[in-house]
């Protein structure tokens, strides 16, 4: 049997894999989302109108805001792989350049998140909220 | 160093399975063990429990210095060898052993290490040439052999590849220690047996499996870095030669000891 016992000791080097496989995944689950709903322009403007209102839902807006995270991290250690797999002196650095990755997601996760959600009028405790209120 | 040494008690965790007994899954069995010295290695303290407690425990050990490769296992989380693990590195809480992941268990901390060899032999580790030396010996620079110092001081103890999760999830994947290996005759300026090796590291349970986790680097007890020259092979199959000048290797100096 190969049971995996007692927890293999987590390294940034395996949290930033866990984090690139995760947010990866993420990624391509939206894609299916983003076809279905494109594959409605098919059935018409009615159809597509009502496909893509669901955007203007306040859960939807989480959502969209946990995408761009997912693919400002999933590139930007993406660029430290290639890195890794080109520059062989970099194998040394490779701690200091996922903490680099991580506080450049962080800033940049910053100012979306001001963007998409701090100004953000359509929030269920907002009284004028409703659905189609994106800015 | 001082004489006075303070001696403490430890408790040791040990994950025991016996598959010919019956047992269907490993657990834990708890050893105290007083007047243990923080300067001895975890490989003492299996040898007193064996010794004092309970003489089946299973273990593989032989030199006992660091440099067969025998007593590789999982110490606290992390895979190192227990005969240059000392105990004060542990810290004072219990210390957890557990056999290597990723490899089938025969009896507690002793693994099947056949898929391990098997993946080892895949990449020819073995000197290839077409012709005979051209005096009595096959001769290479320092300058030549700088390129595969580093990759020379593999032991085989199996840590790297059972840290590394793509072999966990897949024990076909050749894992660090056969690209090591491999990379050891690739950059070889005497070897001539690239492009068979070459096809072995870039079929489906090649080198593209590695996903540059690290965990092999922090593994190695010989300090090692593998991820290093796994990219070297990598930019082998790529550029579909080893005719580039691979990054600096150690070549002698900046030892990790």
């Amino acid at each position: 049997m190969r049971a995996l016992r007692g927890m293999y000791q987590l390294k940034e080097g395996q949290i930033a894999y866990i984090l690139h496989r995760v947010t990866g995944v993420a990624v391509i689950l939206f894609l299916f989302v983003h076809l279905v709903e494109n594959f409605f322009l098919l059935m018409g403007p009615a159809a597509y109108n009502a496909a893509i209102g669901i955007y203007d839902h306040w859960w939807f807006r989480l959502g969209e805001f946990a995408l761009i995270a997912a693919v400002v991290y999933h590139s930007l250690n993406g660029l430290r792989i290639i890195t890794i797999d080109f520059w062989q002196r970099s194998t040394k650095y490779h701690k200091q350049m996922w903490y680099a990755v991580m506080a450049l997601s962080v800033v940049t996760c910053a100012f979306v998140a001001y963007r998409m959600l701090w100004l953000y009028p359509g929030w269920p405790w907002m009284a004028h909220a409703s659905a189609g209120v994106a800015p | 160093m001082n004489t006075e040494t303070i001696h403490q008690t430890v408790t040791l965790r040990v994950a025991r399975h016996n598959p010919e007994a019956g047992e269907t899954k490993p657990h834990w069995e708890t050893y105290t063990l007083t007047e243990v010295n923080p300067m001895d290695r975890v490989l003492d303290l299996l040898l007193r429990v064996k010794g004092e407690q309970s003489g089946s425990l299973a273990f593989r050990k032989s030199c006992a210095h660091g440099i067969c490769g025998s007593d590789a296992m999982q110490i606290n989380g992390r895979n190192r060898l227990a005969c240059k693990t000392l105990v004060r590195e542990l810290g004072n809480g219990p210390i957890t052993v557990e056999p290597l992941k990723g490899l089938a268990v025969k009896k507690d901390l002793i693994v099947d290490m056949d898929p391990f060899f098997e993946s080892y032999k895949s990449v020819m580790p073995y000197q290839v040439t077409t012709h005979e030396p051209s005096g009595r010996e096959r001769l290479q620079s320092p300058e030549q052999h700088a390129k595969i110092d580093d990759q020379s001081k593999c032991i085989m103890c199996a840590a790297c590849t059972t840290s590394c999760p793509s072999f966990w999830a897949n024990d076909q994947f050749v894992g660090p220690a056969a690209v090591v290996q491999a990379s050891r005759f690739l950059f070889d300026s005497r070897d001539e047996g690239n492009k068979e090796r070459l096809e072995v590291l870039n079929d489906y349970t090649g080198v593209w499996r590695c996903r540059t986790v690290f965990n092999c680097v922090e593994a190695c007890p010989q300090g090692i870095d593998i991820t290093k020259h796994i990219g070297n092979v990598k930019k082998a199959i790529l550029y579909g030669t080893t005719d580039f000048v691979p990054d600096e290797s150690h070549a002698g100096h900046d030892h990790p000891h």
